[in-house]
């Protein structure tokens, strides 16, 4: 991380100013309090895993080809997320609009996966109050995908910002800021992936 | 129509108490006064564009305190009723439902709305100052800080008159706070007004750790930073790592009451034993966060009024490192009763007990501080003297009920009342009061009045330690915690009557530092130099209040207490003459306001499950986040010759 005063032509547009410095690495900290958020959603989901109260089991529940396509559809925006990031530091304004617009369309895609999934749970009567289980289930999944739902009416914000005045310090400070957003969103679900989905396949 | 009368007088508004009814005309009564005061003086739009508007930190900072002050005049008026209610037996001055409610605002105000907002207030007056600094990182967040915090606050009390309070205690253990067993708004408003305020703590955490990492004036490494800057960047490191647990913990109890979860019900699976763990988990390290920055008061203060350096420095920050890693690592210590097995107790024990040492160590470097050295007896002083003794009863008794075995007996009993109190009042609430004298002048340009403040001190601590010392010796007579009366045979009356004196003693040195603020303000000692104690550190090297922009250059650190060196090297007068050049500051803004507006209006609309309001609200609330986004906000230069202007008015520079 560029830490220095002085510019120079390898430092990074968003690093340029004191402004952009302060507000990534405040970003940073404010992902470490993000993780520990999701860290007791996990670690209560794992306490409440096995108390379904007589209701519908993760075995039920599950299905393996509609979680393997939403892993799918995020992971991919991720790396189409990077690479408008590094159109970003190309300063090529639209390579980035392009691969971040990409990046929106897998992310919608993401959660209305989510959303079809939540709703068919509650079609076979697996609800939020039903058992601790799925309410830990519920909470779980649904935060990260509020925040995914947050960060693409983030993106399309910051979309147009650029749009409208180009790539400068200030547009891409905050296209690099919610890239990191989405790839702290992107680590989550390759938790969830395997601490919810795989878990609840396999124990 | 009589349907929505019906409601409002049996649901809505709290109704057929007396003292309550007092309350909501005391309330109507001191909103028609400000309206009226503000009116006739015409200062609607100062106090909009100088003080709402405002994202300075240091008047963000007496926001703060002023807010933390109304909060304990309301959290000690609870302590008092307490008090009241207990000084006999069979009392019926109010009813157990009325006192469940007391008792739990009391202890969620004076921790939440009080404690912390005050060292958060302290902490905005006087970090940025004492690492060189124009502003905190994020001037924009703190306001939203504040106004988090305020609404958060507003929404709590409003729970008295309206809908009804918590009763649950401050620790609102499951299930008795679920929905079933607590119907009601009144634990949704414990809920969603630490929720908001929560959020608001959080920011400041990120921006307080941001400031100090990035924003130290030249020279200044960490290793030569003010003890009590040092205590703010371990706090907000520890709030950015303890309060999501929070946040998490209100979400789901929110998500139980409101939505039909089953998280902590003891039904359908649900786990009650988890709440009690995911709220100390953030809870210890809380209490650290109310006691670190108190530790750094009192630091700076003692090394100022010995005039030597601090003794062991580096093991001061080591010791305070160490405690912030333990307190993540005690939480089972409140609920050894739990039942986690004989194994589990041990580990918590032992942590617990681990972490009188690096405090001991402390303790120590503070006496050996004052050794040898002509010790001034300010009343900030006064108050730091008094904390080392106070503390160590509170941290012996801690250690005592850290013996897991033990503590089975002392569990909820009224000793462990006096033990918290005992490091609570002795560490944070001493802290804020020596704070407050001292940074005053800081302030508001003057000194508070030391004779006043000595009546105060005097007062307040031996009212502390008479209302205090003999709950010790009824816990061990057997009564417990949250008891709302007894029985006359039980030989629990004498002791009783004396805490209750000590209470009102509290009370009256309270009234007195009021009274101080006031004769002080009109009376006191203007403090023309900036420097009234002979001060070490940086806040003292500018005018007292501090300009806008605080140093017209910023200051180069040369060693630890970097004004204290400055003056010993002759060279005050070398940076005051340095060139001045435009300093650039951020612009006011009223959206941090109106933001926590509609985070209000969507916390009422929560609290009283009226989903349309809530999302009404979140709706507002993401649009001024929007606005925020595309707003071009560049902030704004004081031009150079203005601040001269301002550095000769000050007699800074000729």
């Amino acid at each position: 991380m560029s830490q220095s005063n002085s510019l120079n032509q390898h430092t990074p547009l968003e690093y340029s100013t004191e402004d952009g410095r302060l507000k990534i690495f405040g970003f940073w900290v404010f992902l470490g309090a993000e993780i520990i958020l999701f860290s007791c959603l996990f670690a209560s989901y794992m306490v409440y895993l096995h108390r379904t109260a007589g209701g519908p089991t993760p075995d039920d529940l599950y299905d393996v080809k509609e979680f393997m396509i939403e892993t799918f559809l995020l992971l991919t925006s991720s790396f189409t997320c990077g690479l408008g990031t590094h159109e970003l530091r190309r300063q090529n304004k639209m390579g980035v609009i392009i691969w971040f617009i990409i990046t929106l369309i897998l992310g919608l895609g993401f959660v209305g996966m989510e959303i079809h999934e939540f709703v068919d749970y509650v079609g076979e009567g697996a609800k939020l109050t039903t058992s601790a289980f799925l309410t830990s289930f519920f909470t779980l999944v649904g935060t990260h995908g509020c925040h995914v739902s947050l960060g693409i009416l983030w993106i399309i914000g910051i979309l147009i910002q650029t749009a409208r005045t180009g790539i400068n310090a200030v547009t891409a400070r905050k296209l690099f800021i919610v890239g990191l957003y989405w790839h702290f969103l992107d680590v989550v679900w390759v938790f969830i992936f395997t601490v919810v989905y795989l878990t609840g396949m396999v124990l | 129509m009589s349907n929505i009368k019906d409601y409002l007088l049996h649901d809505f508004f709290v109704t057929g108490e007396p003292m309550i009814y007092m309350a909501d005309v005391s309330i109507v009564l001191v909103t028609i006064a400000i309206v009226v005061v503000l009116t006739y003086f015409k200062k609607w739009k100062w106090l909009w564009k100088d003080w709402l508007t405002t994202v300075d930190h240091k008047k963000i900072g007496i926001m703060y305190i002023l807010a933390a002050l109304a909060m304990l005049f309301r959290g000690g008026i609870d302590a008092l009723l307490m008090r009241v209610q207990l000084s006999a037996p069979n009392l019926h001055f109010l009813d157990a439902q009325h006192y469940n409610e007391i008792f739990t605002t009391h202890g969620t105000i004076m921790i939440l709305f009080m404690a912390m907002p005050f060292l958060i207030g302290l902490i905005n007056v006087a970090m940025p100052l004492q690492i060189g600094a124009r502003d905190v990182a994020f001037p924009y967040l703190n306001a939203i800080s504040f106004w988090l915090f305020f609404v958060g606050a507003m929404l709590f009390n409003l729970s008295f008159v309206i809908g009804g309070s918590p009763d649950a205690g401050w620790t609102s253990y499951t299930p008795l706070a679920e929905k079933s067993l607590d119907p009601g708004v009144g634990e949704n408003y414990y809920l969603l007004g630490l929720q908001l305020a929560g959020i608001g703590t959080l920011a400041s955490g990120v921006n307080f750790a941001v400031t100090i990492i990035k924003m130290r004036a030249p020279g200044m490494t960490l290793m030569r930073m003010p003890m009590f800057t040092w205590s703010t960047l371990i706090t907000s490191i520890i709030i950015v790592f303890a309060f999501p647990v929070l946040t998490v913990a209100l979400a789901m109890l929110t998500i139980d009451r409101v939505f039909g979860g089953h998280f902590f019900t003891a039904t359908a699976g649900g786990e009650p034993m988890m709440w009690a763990n995911l709220f100390w988990i953030w809870g210890h390290p809380e209490v650290y966060i109310v006691i670190l920055p108190a530790f750094g008061i009192f630091s700076d203060i003692i090394s100022t009024f010995s005039g030597k350096k601090l003794f062991g420095y580096n093991v001061m920050v080591y010791s305070m490192v160490a405690i912030s890693v333990l307190s993540f690592l005690v939480w089972v210590h409140h609920f050894f009763t739990m039942g986690s097995g004989a194994a589990v107790n041990s580990v918590f024990g032992i942590s617990t007990m681990a972490i009188s040492i690096p405090t001991g160590v402390k303790i120590f470097n503070w006496l050996l501080t004052m050794y040898r050295s002509r010790i001034k007896f300010t009343v900030a002083n006064l108050w730091s003297l008094a904390f080392i003794p106070n503390f160590v009863i509170g941290g012996i008794t801690g250690v005592m009920l850290a013996v897991a075995a033990a503590d089975y007996q002392y569990h909820n009993s009224y000793f462990l009342i006096a033990h918290f109190h005992n490091v609570l009042i002795a560490g944070t609430v001493f802290s804020c009061f020596a704070g407050l004298t001292y940074w005053w002048p800081k302030m508001f340009g003057h000194v508070l009045n030391e004779r006043l403040g000595k009546w105060t001190f005097w007062i307040f601590v031996i009212g502390y330690n008479i209302c205090f010392l003999p709950q010790y010796w009824l816990g061990f007579m057997g009564m417990t915690r949250r008891t709302y009366t007894y029985a006359s045979g039980l030989g629990w009356m004498p002791l009783n009557v004396i805490s209750t004196v000590g209470g009102f003693l509290m009370g009256i040195g309270f009234i007195i530092m009021v009274y101080n603020i006031y004769y002080s303000a009109r009376y006191g000692e203007r403090d023309t130099t900036g420097d009234p104690w002979d001060g070490r550190t940086l806040e003292w090297a500018t005018t007292s209040p501090a300009a806008e922009y605080n140093f017209a250059t910023v200051p180069e650190v040369e060693d630890i207490d970097a004004f204290y060196d400055m003056k010993k090297k002759n060279k005050v007068k070398e940076w005051l003459n340095k060139p001045i050049k435009d300093i650039h500051m951020p612009n006011n803004s009223g959206r941090p306001i109106i933001m926590a507006g509609f985070f209000f209006v969507a916390g009422f609309g929560l609290t009283f499950e009226w989903i349309w309001l809530a999302i009404a609200g979140l709706v507002g609330v993401f649009i001024t986040m929007v606005l925020r986004s595309f707003e071009i906000d560049n902030g704004h230069h004081i031009h150079k010759e203005e601040v001269e202007r301002t550095e000769r008015e000050a007699g800074r520079i000729s």
